[in-house]
């Protein structure tokens, strides 16, 4: 079972559905006991940082996701909800987690025919191996939308990148935990093949 | 790099699909949620449903049509038409929607984009502009009025100014729509895309005109757009999405391969 962290992130219910799709038994919940519990976690995000710390915050669901990460829960983080793992984001200048070190820095690049937000499908490089990463072929593509992008300080961190102005981090992990940028929920059979690894991932990085 | 996209427009009037030819006579083609599953397996980029049922009464069916296709497809998908308030905007987004597009609404009153992107974040909003060729004047400068309710009204705004306009109120993409060549399908306005795409940040999509691949191309190239829509020359058959990839590809574009869905339950090894 896996339990998808409800702090009012828009892409809720599309996490849901593409479990389903996939046959992943999963429910949301905003009940902070439930996900420090919780055998394995879906963080996800769509919004500002901030707004979705600050729920975070004052639900008691931001402790209970670093209670779940300190005793060896397997999460996924997703968008928003991989960058808020971060030690913080640019947009407006919020204290993420902190599990992995690093920021979240907003796109800034000079090209002005690169349109942000960055928002479409983009080819994912596979840095280092990572068993949620292990369905992945040369050349697959995934969906994103997002104007931050996330900047981790040590590449040990970094599993996957792509390329739009820089070349940056799309996927990061750290033991237990694991995020991406994109949106597996709305990348199509590639995106849906990451969630059922996930499912059955033990929370072990190789 | 970004692949550039290829995104198919499905008009929905009361739960069932149509096409409109330059905005009149529409004619029923089926189910909405068959098709978007066909053209998901296809390995198509995006869908946009626009609504265009005429009877608020039957509003609550769209509702449900965007719920059986958010269960059944996962690529991102938007729905426009009728959507006037903020509440019409998180309905559909609760139901399933990435996106939500205004059109109409959002000329009578520009502060919904601004809302709407509060309250559903800019990359949620879709701002999608019809777009009628006329002889440029000082209020018209660039010779591109918008024009709504379906291309019946004039609104007396410039397109380009309409599109800087909508970007700076928090429209995270724009669908430019040319009244001039929707329906024809002898290729997209080029010369509005182009000037529209080069003055704005945000993405925009290209509508009105396709009836050939090598129109995408062109449009995509020389217009500039970041995603092509495709109407009646996927539904009708003319073409199928894999074959107008193919031939984008072939060009030289960067497009999204389509892997086979059966890839989405690789076994753990």
């Amino acid at each position: 079972m896996i339990t998808i962290v409800d702090y009012n992130a828009g892409n809720l219910r599309s996490v849901k559905r593409a479990c389903d799709a996939v046959g992943i038994e999963s429910l949301f919940t905003q009940d902070a006991d439930a996900v420090a519990k919780a055998d394995k976690i879906i963080f996800p995000g769509v919004g500002h940082a901030r707004t979705a710390m600050d729920t975070l915050q004052r639900t008691g669901l931001a402790d209970a996701v670093r209670h779940a990460y300190q005793r060896g829960t397997p999460i996924l983080g997703i968008c928003l909800g991989a960058q808020l793992l971060l030690d913080s984001s640019e947009e407006g200048a919020t204290q993420g987690f902190g599990f992995i070190p690093g920021r979240t820095r907003l796109f800034r690049v000079e090209d002005r025919s690169l349109k942000i937000p960055h928002m479409g499908w983009n080819t994912v490089v596979v840095e280092q191996a990572h068993p949620l990463l292990s369905t992945l072929r040369p050349g697959d593509e995934l969906y994103f939308v997002h104007s931050y992008y996330l900047d981790p300080s040590d590449a040990h961190h970094v599993y996957a990148t792509t390329e739009h102005g820089l070349r940056f981090c799309v996927a990061l992990g750290k033991d237990n935990l694991f995020a991406t940028q994109f949106h597996p929920e709305k990348s199509g059979p590639v995106g849906l093949g990451l969630l059922a690894r996930f499912a059955s991932w033990d929370g072990s990085p190789c | 790099m970004l692949s550039k996209r290829v995104i198919a427009c499905l008009d929905v009037r009361d739960g069932k699909l149509a096409k409109s030819v330059k905005f009149v006579d529409t004619k029923d083609i089926g189910d909405p949620v068959q098709k978007a599953k066909q053209y998901y397996e296809d390995g198509l980029d995006e869908l946009v449903f626009y609504d265009i049922t005429a009877s608020s009464d039957n509003r609550s069916i769209m509702i449900d049509v965007v719920e059986r296709v958010a269960s059944q497809i996962f690529i991102p998908f938007s729905v426009g038409g009728g959507v006037r308030s903020v509440e019409d905007a998180s309905r559909l987004r609760l139901a399933g929607a990435e996106k939500i597009n205004v059109n109409s609404a959002a000329v009578k009153d520009p502060e919904l984009i601004r809302r709407c992107s509060d309250a559903i974040g800019a990359q949620s909003v879709v701002l999608s502009m019809d777009v009628l060729r006329v002889t440029p004047s000082a209020a018209i400068a660039s010779g591109y009025e918008i024009v709504i309710n379906g291309g019946r009204t004039n609104t007396g705004l410039d397109a380009l100014q309409w599109a800087l306009r909508g970007q700076e109120l928090g429209a995270g993409e724009l669908v430019v729509n040319s009244i001039d060549a929707d329906g024809t399908r002898e290729g997209y306005e080029l010369k509005l895309t182009r000037m529209i795409a080069d003055a704005v940040r945000i993405p925009v999509i290209a509508s009105g005109g396709a009836g050939m691949p090598e129109h995408l191309y062109d449009v995509l190239t020389e217009g500039r757009a970041d995603a092509a829509l495709v109407a009646s020359m996927v539904h009708y058959g003319h073409y199928r999405v894999p074959e107008l990839k193919a031939y984008l590809a072939s060009r030289g574009l960067k497009i999204r391969t389509v892997p086979t869905v059966a890839r989405a339950r690789a076994p753990i090894d």
